[in-house]
């Protein structure tokens, strides 16, 4: 099991659940962040007062995958949230050591889906 | 008296009343940070309370009472005793006096309420409550005096001052500028941004206060004739003027014209306005907008940068500076075609005019630097002006107030 987390430009989100859905992704958790990479913050004006280094507004996913999921979920994140410039996003993927679905009890592989 | 006239300066009343609370209120507390926010309205709306207590009980007096060597109202009016249904013919013939009085009030009200840009976010409730009322009662009510009291000596000197200029924006932007200086910058000024936690309230604030000045500067003709129409047209040309003139000037500096800076400038333009509206005609009025918006933008985002004092909101760079446009703006724009009670500036062949305009102005301004000064420091010892940095880090609204003006969880 892997827990992937991708930061995304908040305009793409509509195509990135697009593609998801499209790999039978359904399940994810989805939250409002503030961030800057490469591209750096940008610029706020205040009465004539240039702030630099504003955070941007950026959306988080957090999906939680079977094995065979995690190369179709990076994919069609990537295919929806990609422009080719800077500030596209990131995609993180790390191992999940255990998953319970509250409702049912299930645990592991079959709690994931 | 005529029953127009009262109508007009009751209602007129009122609006100055919403300029203070909601208008200022919310203009100012839009601009401060989400932890501040409550500070900031209360502030606003306590001003309110105990302003309208010493107007009744002995500020009315001091300001408008008998005279006193042309220095001060003495008590004779104190809790408004004599102060009722009959006119008061040196200042209004054809309203009661009481009404002449309410109105009043209002301004007194909102002169205190203005300082506030320059301290926010950092001073203790009781120091500001402190301050305030030593301030009303020691530079507001003697100014009123001097400029508008039957008897005050700027008065017999032929200071032109339609409603307020000098005793209201003058007096208080000045007031700001020291209180800035002496409390010190905000922690952390220098080294991250200290931005506006709600820009529509900012907005909504803005647009309250354009409302409600329409009794602050048509109501000053304290009758309902063609000299409140003359002013009420000045306000809202003037205004115009300077809101779009600091659009433009920030699109071409900036690369965008933002709200803020075209509501700022709005509020330069009324403030600059205040002291001409009775006495210029409405194309004087779109040049005084357009010099008051060029002056308080280099004030504001020039200047005040390269100076380096923390006046929080602007309280000096619009209502300090603004106020000295239009008061120097009324002795060169003033005609007696407009308001044959008024005088002819120096644009209309009377360069006395400027000269006692900037005189009063001068003068105004030693006596709010002199006055300011010494209730600080006394303040400051009695009770400590600046809260401690921890309870500046955490927010006045928690450690003045204690409340929350926002929730993050229900």
């Amino acid at each position: 099991m892997k827990l992937i987390i991708a930061i995304i430009q908040p305009h793409k989100l509509d195509a990135v659940k697009a593609e998801l859905e499209n790999v039978d992704v359904n399940l994810m958790t989805v939250t409002n962040v503030l961030g800057q990479g490469r591209q750096k913050g940008h610029t706020e004006i205040y009465r004539g007062a240039k702030e630099a280094g504003g955070l941007l507004n950026k959306v988080r996913l957090d999906i939680a995958v079977n094995e065979d999921f995690v190369e179709p979920t990076i994919k069609a994140i990537t295919k929806g949230a990609h422009t080719g410039d800077v500030g596209d996003g990131k995609i993180f993927v790390v191992d999940l050591a255990e998953c319970i679905r509250i409702s049912s009890g299930e645990r592991g592989g079959d709690a994931i889906g | 008296m005529n029953s127009g006239d009262t109508a007009w300066v009751l209602m007129s009343s009122a609006l100055v009343l919403l300029m203070t609370v909601p208008g200022l209120a919310f203009f100012y507390g839009g601009l401060v940070r989400r932890k501040n926010v409550l500070s900031i309205l209360m502030q606003c709306f306590i001003i309110l309370c105990v302003i309208s207590l010493q107007w009744v009980l002995f500020g009315y007096s001091l300001a408008f009472g008998p005279d006193f060597h042309g220095l001060i109202g003495n008590l004779n009016w104190a809790g408004l005793n004599g102060v009722g249904a009959l006119p008061n013919k040196d200042y209004a013939a054809t309203i009661p006096h009481s009404v002449f009085m309410i109105f009043q009030m209002m301004f007194a009200v909102i002169t205190p309420a203005l300082i506030i840009g320059a301290y926010a976010e950092r001073v203790k409730f009781p120091a500001f409550l402190l301050f305030t009322i030593l301030w009303a009662t020691f530079v507001y009510d003697p100014l009123a005096h001097w400029v508008w009291g039957t008897g005050g000596w700027l008065k017999n000197l032929g200071a032109l001052d339609f409603a307020g200029g000098i005793v209201v924006h003058v007096s208080s932007g000045i007031s700001a500028l020291i209180l800035a200086l002496l409390l010190g910058k905000r922690v952390g000024y220098n080294h991250k941004p200290i931005r506006p936690h709600n820009l529509p309230f900012t907005v909504l604030g803005g647009a309250l206060l354009w409302f409600g000045w329409f009794g602050f500067n048509a109501g000053s003709a304290l009758a309902a004739d063609g000299i409140a129409a003359n002013a009420f047209i000045t306000t809202n040309t003037a205004t115009a003027a300077a809101g779009l003139t600091w659009a433009l000037i920030e699109w071409w500096h900036n690369g965008s014209p933002t709200i803020l800076g075209t509501v700022t400038g709005a509020v330069a333009g009324l403030v600059a306005i205040t002291p001409a509206c009775g006495f210029v005609n409405p194309v004087n009025a779109i040049f005084i907008g357009i010099i008051v918006a060029t002056v308080c933008y280099l004030a504001v985002a020039v200047i005040k940068g390269k100076i380096g004092y923390d006046d929080s909101l602007d309280a000096f760079g619009v209502h300090g500076v603004g106020g000295t446009v239009g008061t120097i703006a009324t002795g060169l724009f003033a005609e007696k075609a407009v308001n044959a009670a008024g005088n002819n500036g120096l644009l209309f062949g009377n360069a006395h005019q400027l000269y006692v305009q900037s005189l009063s102005l001068l003068v105004a301004v030693a006596f709010a630097v002199v006055m300011t000064f010494i209730i600080f420091k006394i303040v400051d010892a009695l009770v400590g002006m600046r809260v401690e940095e921890k309870n500046e880090i955490v927010g006045l609204d928690l450690t003045q107030q204690s409340e929350a003006a926002y929730t993050v969880i229900e």
